[in-house]
């Protein structure tokens, strides 16, 4: 078989951090079953290769093209818009492509606060207070640098999306069974899945999947896991006041984080079904609070000093309302950071 | 008039008593603002926080939740639940940006038409003087604006380095 006749692959990354491409990496010597099988193209942490390349390939030549981090900037748009051309099956691959994920949760704030935070916090020695500039000019002519978007949007907000495959990163052996499930496909022995599934997971929560033990969930107050010792460790970590997160995350991962003692910080996304992966969050932590009086209820949701942090760490960008206030409006600013100041104040 | 901001006002209600109020007050022919589009559930313990944030997200300028007065719902506490979303969605919209008072909560017994319609104005002028949220109604056009407008004037964000 010559390389020509194998099918292409690609993998990109956007605003991600490197760590579904380390997961890739970590499927160890299946690996070697997708240099069987594939012909890899376009993978910039693994190989060189140039963007004019890319385009010009033919469009729909790449079958298959995983691609993970948000959309943080036009640079980031113009590969997601030149892959999605390009390839047959684009996988949003990981969270930052399926709903945002840490890079996302720069969306509560505005460009200039986070521009303010890189360049002029008291870690950064910047004395003459220069600031990129996505255009300049120059006697030699005018240079570009990516232009930084407002709000980080995820892949779907941007070009169509053929599957999901969520996770920070995606578990390794979910990695290597949708490889299989591909080869397995290509080799006629397999079919694939409906187009805008989400692929690579299980079909219920993180609790299904959790061994603890669950009792009736009644919380006077929630905890910090190292403000609590001992931690208990066959109780359900929700029920012993230590938000955890896996009632609205999907399951996919063998409850990977509850089984070794810490809470599940929800990088699955959203369990199947639920919109609004916060909105959920937050529906399951009001229910199983121990309280009635207002101010009772306050002092116990005091327990969890950044909510909005707490229920949409992983979703932000992908949830209902996408981004804060500042992100998406100019005079959202010095309202917003008052407003911050008299919640974190309470 | 024609000025006026007319803010649109999504009111969930619980079938037992807020809609009952409601109901009093309509058959009382008591006027209240038209600004308020009441939807019924079967109790404030259905109220999934979801329905507030697409509410937000797809334009609504205020969002009220109304239930039983507590110790009289139909199902017995769902009410306190909603009390307790109620709290928690509002830090959320805080840190979001939010401003709180675009988000209220009103216990109101089938008797309490009178005070419903009055509560609903009240809510009306506060949302009014908040102005209109407009969250999302065209994000995608408004986020293509905001970019449009950056890459026209670079230096509308910190300072130009001299050439």
């Amino acid at each position: 078989m010559t390389t020509s006749v194998k099918p292409k692959f690609a993998m990109y990354w956007a605003a991600s951090c490197g760590g579904c491409e380390i997961a890739v990496l970590n499927i160890h010597e299946k690996i070697l079953d997708v240099d069987a099988n594939f012909e890899v193209v376009f993978w910039p942490v693994a190989m060189d290769a140039k963007y004019k390349d890319v385009e010009a390939m033919e469009d729909g030549s790449i079958l298959l093209t995983l691609f993970n981090g948000g959309i943080r900037n036009d640079e980031n748009e113009h590969i997601a818009k030149l892959l999605r051309q390009k390839s047959k099956i684009l996988v949003a691959f990981g969270s930052c492509a399926c709903e945002g994920c840490i890079p996302g949760l720069a969306n509560f704030s505005s460009r200039q606060e986070i521009f303010d935070t890189y360049y002029e916090t008291i870690s950064t020695d910047n004395p003459e207070h220069l600031r990129p500039q996505s255009h300049y000019k120059m006697p030699e002519g005018e240079v570009n640098i990516p232009e930084f978007y407002p709000v980080l949007k995820t892949l779907d907000q941007v070009v169509d999306v053929d599957y999901y495959m969520p996770g920070c990163p995606p578990e390794s052996h979910q990695i290597a069974a949708v490889i299989d499930l591909v080869i397995q496909v290509l080799q006629g022995k397999a079919e694939l899945p409906p187009k805008g599934a989400v692929i690579g997971v299980g079909n219920s929560t993180v609790c299904d999947e959790c061994t603890r033990k669950r009792n009736v969930r009644s919380i006077t107050a929630f905890r910090r896991i190292q403000d609590l010792a001992p931690v208990d460790p066959e109780i359900c970590l929700l029920e012993q006041g230590i938000p955890c997160n896996g009632s609205a995350t999907r399951s996919g991962c063998n409850a990977r984080c509850p089984s070794a003692g810490a809470q599940c910080i929800g990088c699955y996304g959203p369990a199947e079904g639920v919109l609004d992966y916060g909105a959920r969050l937050i529906s399951a932590f009001a229910s199983v609070i121990d309280a009635k009086e207002p101010e009772e209820i306050e002092r116990i949701l005091d327990g969890i000093p950044d909510p909005a942090g707490q229920f949409y760490r992983f979703s932000l960008a992908g949830s209902l309302l996408k981004a804060g206030v500042p992100a998406w409006k100019k005079n959202g600013q010095a309202k917003h950071a008052a407003e911050r100041q008299r919640g974190q104040g309470k | 008039m024609t000025d006026q901001f007319e803010p649109t006002v999504i009111g969930f209600t619980c079938n037992w008593c807020s809609y009952r109020a409601a109901d009093t007050a309509g058959t009382a022919r008591m006027k209240y603002a038209p600004n308020i589009r009441l939807i019924r559930l079967m109790c404030s313990g259905r109220l999934d926080p979801t329905f507030v944030f697409k509410a937000f997200a797809d334009g609504a300028d205020g969002v009220l939740i109304s239930g039983c007065h507590p110790g009289d719902c139909h199902y017995v506490e769902q009410n306190f639940k909603a009390l307790r979303r109620f709290i928690l969605m509002k830090r959320v919209l805080v840190q979001m940006g939010v401003e709180p008072g675009r988000l209220k909560l009103l216990w109101a017994s089938a008797a309490e038409g009178a005070m419903f319609a009055a509560e609903i104005n009240k809510f009306v002028e506060e949302i009014r003087k908040l102005g209109p949220l407009n969250w999302g109604k065209d994000e995608g056009g408004r986020m293509k604006d905001e970019i449009s407008s950056f890459i026209t004037h670079p230096s509308s964000f910190g300072e130009e380095v001299p050439a």
